[in-house]
């Protein structure tokens, strides 16, 4: 399997999937950090894959999304953003809304 | 010239932006994953451009980080975005 179809088969494995540094619990960069606590807050279960951990999957995942950074968050296979993008949806309640939209029950209700 | 002037250049040439700030946040990242001595590895980007109008937050960051790829390829280890349309 090529590292693309791998990072294509890791995306696809669960509703929400987050490339970061380090673990949700132990995250190794503020940017990753964030995300984690955006998702904990909004308290949706995903799955989060530490890029340091592969050294192909950190680079390929560049590619695949088009996205030189990371983290990068992905709903339902499709790519959502970085953690610019992910504050700012869930700063203005977009977040709750698109993952209202994609059938994820989320815990936290936007904040008003 | 420095990253930072580099990045303002670039960016000013390709969206003549109404606001561009570009900012170094090297130093709150001292010593964290990327940071090296002398900074200019950890940027942050405020910018409105007319240019963005119409556009996802995504397509507006990709055509960001495709004008700064090489600096991003280079020692610029993390680029905070807050784009604007004008």
């Amino acid at each position: 399997m090529s590292i693309q179809d791998q990072i294509k088969s890791e995306i696809t494995s669960q509703d929400i999937v987050l490339f970061m540094k380090g673990t949700p619990q132990f995250p190794m960069c503020g940017f990753s950090g964030q995300v984690v606590q955006i998702l904990d807050y909004v308290g949706v279960p995903y799955k989060g894959i530490n890029v340091l951990d592969n050294q192909d999957i950190r680079e390929g995942i560049k590619d695949y999304a088009n996205w030189p950074t990371i983290p990068q968050l992905y709903i339902k296979g499709e790519f959502v953003g970085g953690c610019d993008i992910v504050r700012e949806m869930f700063q203005s309640g977009e977040l709750h809304t698109y993952l209202s939209e994609q059938g994820i029950e989320v815990k936290t209700p936007a904040k008003p | 010239m420095t990253v930072k002037n580099t990045i303002q250049e670039k960016l000013t040439a390709a969206f003549a932006p109404a606001f561009l700030e570009v900012i170094d946040e090297s130093d709150q990242h001292r010593g964290h994953g990327g940071w090296q001595e002398g900074g200019q590895t950890h940027f942050r980007v405020k910018i409105t451009a007319a240019a963005f109008a119409g556009q996802s937050r995504v397509a507006i960051h990709r055509l960001i980080n495709q004008t700064l790829a090489a600096e991003l390829k280079g020692g610029v280890h993390a680029l905070a975005i807050e784009a604007k349309a004008t």
